[in-house]
């Protein structure tokens, strides 16, 4: 069957150039980056390298950069490494649940925190991170770029906020690597979440930017690793090709891939959206990441839309995947005010690096005629289009 | 008996020779797995389904209810073991989220009947509500013409009434079409029950030949989403959930004879034909009688006295015939474990009918479902509301 893949934001293939550069460091490079002869050497060399190529798509100093196992450890050791009870958070409630969860875990140990709403907009206001600041505030977290719609949260402004009040300013920034350019000191954040899999590196990698100075108690001790940040012996391969993906993406963004990629979200989106009545895009009015758009289509179930376009060889996502892997409705448009049947009615588009024009033309095709079947079971979108005789009316 | 010819347009049996695109409810069992493995093997395209019905985390260390999840119904175990069978058979999977509709439509109204003093059975309500409807509307959504599940009983399409039949399956041990009564000719001509001919250990033996790795599992517990069957404790933890306080339905105990034997703390807590937990000490054997919503008086007396020789049901769905229009011999099956006994049943309303017993039958119970059969096909049946 031909298959093409938009759930970039869910995952990313390994780029050619990150598995040949992982390769030999699973088998005759091997080594501990830890061990005093050769084999260590060796192993310690390609991880600085790699280290340095994440730095410079973060713009930061190699010694500011800590390898993690993907977003999820990052986002954690974030918040739980600086918030110690009585201290207060500021976070978004459209963050992911790496950072909802693990603050709403956080609060059962004592540390107050703030959820900020957020609007139709699907962007953090700066006024109510500014008026949410409070005398034991410790942290903020917002997201640079949301995973389910897309919108670019204000994050410059943020971290101006942040250092008024002398309070940390962490950003997950997982769905924006690749995809916009990334600057902490542009940003002003202290702390900022990345992970490989997103931008071509393999799964189980990842990386936080910490700035110096910034102390964040570890989640894992043992050895003495990433200057006593994290311990456990480094993942050789996987730092290797998270630093090809980095240099890779850097280049990507610099370069007019993003600009494509845009073009053919806008396509797609306007494609799909003049083909199907009762429909529209989110967070249209932010600016959003290149290659992500967020429909709904009202009148019918996105868990059975997913499923028979699926069938049909497109992978897009709808919601989120609770414990079991069913679908829930999305909490990021819940909390930007979408009503249930309307989130529950929606869909993501997520373009990778090698989306083509021929990719967009099959999904087209496939979506708006796949939608017509879903509301040809509808009972609501039937009694909303067909012309009933009134009540009143003559009925034989 | 009733003399039935397979129409192969319209026979999903018969239809089923040729590759179809089948949505099989999969549920990680033994009986939905053997039942995805077999139609596989008859070249059909298969997708499989689960619906994730109900969270067994959500009620947990709620008012008394166990900390550890003990129920099977939509667990990540039971989730895990579809995932596998439809990987070993290389089908497409999905799990599908049906969860609010199964509180509204199952659990809520299993909930209202229990404070009602009637004993529910959830699971006619979840076929009725979810397997037959939902997943039958998910299954067309995503482009099955069909669905198959694993249930043990039996359908086909009569000519000559020109109707879809609901029958018994070849294993009587396992029958479920007790809980199936609410079938319409719509579900029926568009599901297949792929073992309804065989019985529970060939069924296991087909599993064992897929070699599904899941054949030794046991068989699931009737009312899924109640760890451990407490289902008391289930309301009691599911009102707290819901910030409701337990309507107090404390009332007398009473003997037939109108003498008060004492005092109960709330009708949800009995069923008719009930024996134990009536604190109540008597030289004989005392059971439930009756249950007074109103007066929350709760009747108690003696096993002779919980013989009823007639009840009232409503709520009907006919199946072999399109309505009752005479009154017509039938036996009546009035609970899950009951060998159907012999009764006329006639309409005494526009969606009500009376059974008479030929015998008197023991502990007819309002809530639970009265199911007609001639032989082994199912006429209809409904819901009972009271028997006297």
């Amino acid at each position: 069957m031909h298959r093409v893949y938009m759930d970039a934001n869910a995952t990313t293939p390994l780029a050619p150039e990150v598995f040949a550069a992982m390769h030999p460091w699973f088998t005759e490079q091997f080594g501990n980056a830890s061990s005093i002869h050769f084999h260590g050497q060796r192993a310690r060399a390609a991880v600085e390298r790699a280290r340095d190529q994440v730095a410079r798509l973060l713009g930061c100093r190699p010694a500011e950069v800590v390898f993690t196992s993907g977003g999820t450890e990052g986002d954690n050791l974030a918040l739980a490494g600086v918030l110690t009870p009585g201290d207060h958070l500021i976070t978004s409630s459209i963050e992911h649940h790496a950072v909802l969860h693990t603050a709403e875990r956080l609060q059962e140990r004592g540390i107050d925190v703030t959820f900020l709403p957020i609007d139709g907009s699907g962007a953090v206001d700066p006024g109510d991170v500014r008026r949410a600041l409070r005398p034991n505030t410790q942290l903020i977290s917002v997201m640079m770029a949301n995973n389910e719609i897309g919108t670019l949260q204000p994050v410059t402004e943020i971290g101006v906020i942040a250092r008024e009040a002398d309070v940390y300013f962490h950003t997950d920034a997982v769905q924006a690597v690749g995809k916009v350019p990334i600057d902490v000191k542009a940003i002003d954040c202290d702390l900022l979440t990345i992970s490989g899999h997103k931008f071509h590196g393999s799964q189980g990698t990842g990386a936080l930017y910490i700035r110096r100075g910034t102390h964040p108690l570890p989640l894992l001790f043992g050895g003495p690793q990433e200057r006593q940040r994290r311990a456990g012996t480094e993942n050789l391969p996987g730092i290797v090709g998270l630093g090809q993906a980095a240099e890779m993406a850097q280049a990507f963004v610099a370069g007019s891939g993003p600009a494509r990629i845009a073009a053919l979200r806008d396509r797609l989106e306007q494609g799909i959206l003049s083909r199907v009545d009762e429909s529209g895009v989110y967070g249209a009015a932010s600016p959003r990441v290149p290659n992500t758009t967020n429909l709904w289509f009202d009148h019918l179930e996105g868990e059975a839309l997913v499923i028979a376009l699926d069938l049909k060889g497109l992978a897009v996502s709808g919601g989120s995947a609770c414990m079991s892997g069913a679908t829930e409705p999305s909490h990021v448009l819940t909390a930007m005010g979408v009503l249930p049947e309307r989130a529950r009615a929606s869909l993501r588009f997520s373009l990778d690096t090698a989306a083509t024009n021929s990719d967009v033309d099959f999904a087209i095709d496939l979506v708006p005629a796949a939608i017509a079947h879903l509301r040809e079971l509808s009972p609501t979108y039937n009694r909303a289009t067909k012309h009933e005789p009134a009540a009143s009316g003559i009925i034989r | 008996m009733i003399d039935t010819v397979t129409n192969p347009k319209t026979d999903p049996h018969r239809a089923a020779t040729a590759p179809r695109t089948i949505a099989v409810a999969m549920s990680g069992g033994v009986d939905s797995s053997t039942v995805a493995a077999m139609l596989q093997a008859e070249g059909h395209t298969l997708v499989g389904l689960t619906m994730q019905l109900w969270n067994q985390r959500r009620l947990a260390g709620r008012e008394g209810m166990p900390k550890e999840v003990q129920g099977r119904c939509c667990s990540v175990d039971d989730v895990y073991d579809a995932r596998r069978v439809a990987e070993r058979l290389g089908i497409p999977y999905y799990l599908v989220n049906h969860q609010e509709r199964f509180e509204r439509d199952v659990v809520k109204p299993f909930v209202a009947e229990y404070l009602a003093g009637r004993t529910p059975i959830p699971c006619s309500l979840c076929n009725n509500h979810l397997k037959f409807d939902q997943l039958l509307l998910t299954a067309r959504q995503i482009g099955a013409e069909l669905i198959a599940t694993g249930h043990y009983a039996r359908n086909e399409f009569d000519e000559v009434s020109g109707r879809w039949l609901l029958k018994r399956p070849a294993d009587a041990s396992k029958d479920q079409t007790y809980f199936l009564f609410g079938l319409t000719q719509e579900q029926l001509a568009h599901t297949l029950f792929p073992l309804g001919g065989y019985t529970k250990p060939e069924v296991r033996e087909q599993a064992r030949s897929y070699d599904l790795g899941i054949a030794t599992k046991p068989d699931s517990q009737e009312i899924c989403f109640i760890p451990g069957g407490d289902y008391k404790r289930f309301i009691d933890a599911y009102l707290d959930e819901q910030g409701e306080t337990m309507p107090d339905s404390s009332g007398e105990l009473v003997t037939s004879a109108g003498t008060v034997a004492g005092h109960h703390e709330g009708i949800h807590q009995f069923t008719i034909g009930q024996r134990k937990g009536l604190g109540v000490a008597s030289p004989s054997p005392l059971y439930v009688l009756s249950i007074d919503p109103e007066s929350h008086r709760v009747t108690i007396g003696s096993e002779d006295e919980l013989l009823t020789r007639t009840l009232t049901a409503r709520q009907l769905n006919w199946i072999s015939v399109a309505d009752l229009t005479e009154p017509t011999r039938v036996r009546v099956k009035v609970r899950h474990r009951h060998e159907p006994a012999p009764a006329t049943i006639e309409k005494t309303g526009p969606d009500e009918v009376t059974a008479t017993f030929d015998e008197p039958v023991r502990a007819v119970t309002p809530g639970q479902a009265a199911v007609f059969y001639q032989e082994d096909v199912v006429v209809g049946g409904g819901w009972i509301v009271v028997g006297n």
